[in-house]
């Protein structure tokens, strides 16, 4: 099936001369839910800009269901929706009367029928006459929700739906998202918690500087998330890894004292009961030891590696 | 064309004003009292009559004008300002729709809501002075057409504005005063030589000439170039607004 979104070689530098977008491609899929992860800075609010019209791409083509996002806007945009990052939303504005315009810029007959549905399923239909600066902030987002829904749009891009809050809703979010993809829309929302992206995505992108480093299926990246290495400093140095060890595929640290051992924290048995007591058999002991799990950065710095 | 954008727009800024709809009209009839009782008294006692008409009635089409001008560009300017202040833009930027759809929502609501009040204190001034309109066609020809080419002027000052400082600037600098020196409150034969070359360079002259024409038949101008002065401005403010569609600039980065 041809993709829903169709990136290619999209590039961004600011006017200021900041390169936010590196030539970047990516294929999204009718009905999946993409996660990109990555830090500050990284790109991601620019990506969806670019993809929504809000920026100018300084290179590379970008097509929606086909149509190009430049020569063929309208059609293009008429099947996105865009929660954005900020919470920019009309003060003075009643929240019915927000979400029945964002519907009325996209070009769709008024359907109270519709609003009503989308409010409701945002729990916001009894604050359905109040004035959006009356909202709280979880609720404010909401309404940004529900006006991006409006115009039920085949896409929905989620700029960070969950920054500032609450757990409780933010397992409604996620509900809520599930609920959207089984009706058929294809979500993007950007996150900084590698724990959303494992909750919702079926695809994880992690892109840094500008750069999409990587796509992949969120059980394989789990994996690699997942790696902890376990060091275990020894009384007495060692020349090599005895043999009766190989199995564990220890490294050996530069002094000789420190034997590095790579396990899966999400694997059923870990092995470490088992280390530990082979190492006693080989005579050795250990005098002290550590677990260290990978950090988002080293991911990072892993995953470029790999790329390059 | 996706006009339920451009009504969704439309709709959306005449609700605005709706909602607040005594403070938009309160405020230009209560200063529209106060230039007759100004103006009229004091004045209008020592001149009697211009060019045939009395003061007080002379100077009601300049004080339409100046209320129409000032409307339609405050209007429009913040009305496009408000959205990138907060932030709202986006949702305009990311709709199926053209940024002259977008102009043509916002100028549209503007010129409405100037129009309205112009004629609000064109109803608020019967009650102070005998008027007749000669050219009722022309009148209102000449109001639509200067509340949309002055709302347009409105929006582009709105898209270049960086600050509600800057927002004000304009009208309060360039507007009121041009209004006040052209000829709101007296014929320009009533000045020494040299004062009238200059305001015959004062663009507004010949808005407020041509709208007097259309109340009274009098000008200070012939109607024929008022006519194609308002058209002039109507043409160039159209081509910046096309140049800002073409560059995008001030709207996206
Ligand atoms: N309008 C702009 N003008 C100039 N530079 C910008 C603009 N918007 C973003 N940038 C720069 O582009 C880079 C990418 O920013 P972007 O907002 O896309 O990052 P992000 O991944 O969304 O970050 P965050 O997680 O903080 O939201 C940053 O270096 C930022 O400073
Ligand atoms: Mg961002």
């Amino acid at each position: 099936m041809a993709p829903i979104i169709s990136i290619r070689n999209l590039g961004k530098t600011y006017a200021g001369g900041q390169v936010a977008l590196d030539d970047v491609s990516l294929d999204i899929a009718e009905g999946e839910i993409l996660a990109l992860l990555g830090p500050n800075g990284a790109g991601k609010t620019t990506l969806i800009s670019a993809v929504c019209g809000l920026v100018q791409p300084t290179s590379g083509v970008v097509t929606v269901a086909g149509h190009d996002i430049i020569t063929d806007y309208r059609a293009a945009r008429s099947q996105i929706g865009l929660v954005p990052q900020d919470i920019s939303i009309e003060p003075f504005e009643r929240v019915i009367n927000t979400t029945r315009f964002s519907r009325g810029l996209f070009g769709k007959p008024r359907d109270d029928a519709h609003i009503e549905h989308v409010l409701k399923a945002l729990s916001l239909w009894d604050k359905r006459n109040a004035r959006n600066m009356e909202l709280s902030g979880g609720m404010k987002r909401r309404v940004l929700i529900a006006k991006a829904l409006a115009h039920e749009p085949r896409i929905l891009f989620l700029d960070e739906p969950t920054a500032g809050v609450d757990v409780a809703l933010r397992k409604d979010m996620w509900e809520l998202v599930r609920q959207l993809r089984a009706d058929g829309v294809t979500i993007i929302l950007t996150t900084h918690y590698i724990e959303e992206a494992e909750e919702m995505a079926d695809r994880i992108g992690i892109i840094d500087k500008g750069r999409l480093l990587l796509v992949e299926e969120k059980a394989k990246l789990i994996h690699q998330l997942g790696r902890k290495t376990l060091c275990l400093f020894l009384q007495e140095p060692l020349d090599k890894v005895p043999s009766a060890l190989a199995e564990y595929a220890l490294k050996l640290g530069e002094d000789g004292r420190t034997l590095i051992y790579e396990y899966d924290t999400k694997a059923e048995r870990t092995g470490i009961t088992r280390l530990l007591a082979d190492l006693a058999t080989a005579g050795l002991s250990v005098r002290d030891l550590e677990t260290r799990q990978s950090s988002l950065e080293q991911i990072f710095l892993n995953l470029l590696e790999d790329a390059a | 064309m996706n006009w339920q954008a451009i009504k969704a727009i439309y709709v959306f800024e005449m609700s605005r004003t709706f909602r607040t709809l005594a403070q938009s009209i309160v405020s230009p009839v209560l200063s529209t009292v106060l230039y007759f009782v100004v103006f009229g008294a004091a004045i209008g006692g020592r001149i009697q009559s211009v060019e045939g008409i009395s003061y007080g009635a002379f100077i009601v089409p300049g004080l339409i004008m100046l209320t129409l001008l000032q409307q339609s560009v405050t209007n429009a300017s913040f009305g496009i300002y408000f959205p990138k202040f907060i932030g709202t833009i986006y949702e305009l930027l990311s709709a199926p729709m053209s940024f002259i759809e977008i102009v043509i929502g916002y100028v549209g609501a503007a010129a409405s809501k100037a129009i309205m009040i112009a004629l609000i204190i064109l109803a608020t001034s019967t009650f102070f002075v005998d008027l007749q309109i000669l050219h009722p066609v022309w009148m209102l020809g000449f109001l639509l057409l200067t509340a949309i080419s002055f709302a347009l002027l409105g929006f582009i000052i709105g898209i270049w504005a960086g600050s509600f400082e800057q927002l004000q600037l304009i009208p309060l600098l360039v507007i009121t005063p041009l209004v006040f020196l052209g000829g709101s409150f007296y014929s320009i034969s009533m000045l020494p030589e040299f004062w009238q070359g200059v305001t015959r360079l004062n663009p507004v002259l010949y808005l407020i000439s041509g709208f007097r024409w259309a109340f009274f038949g009098v000008a200070d101008v012939p109607v024929g170039l008022s006519i194609a002065a308002v058209s002039a401005f109507l043409v160039l403010c159209l081509g910046v607004i096309w140049l800002i569609f073409r560059t995008g600039w001030r709207i996206k980065p």
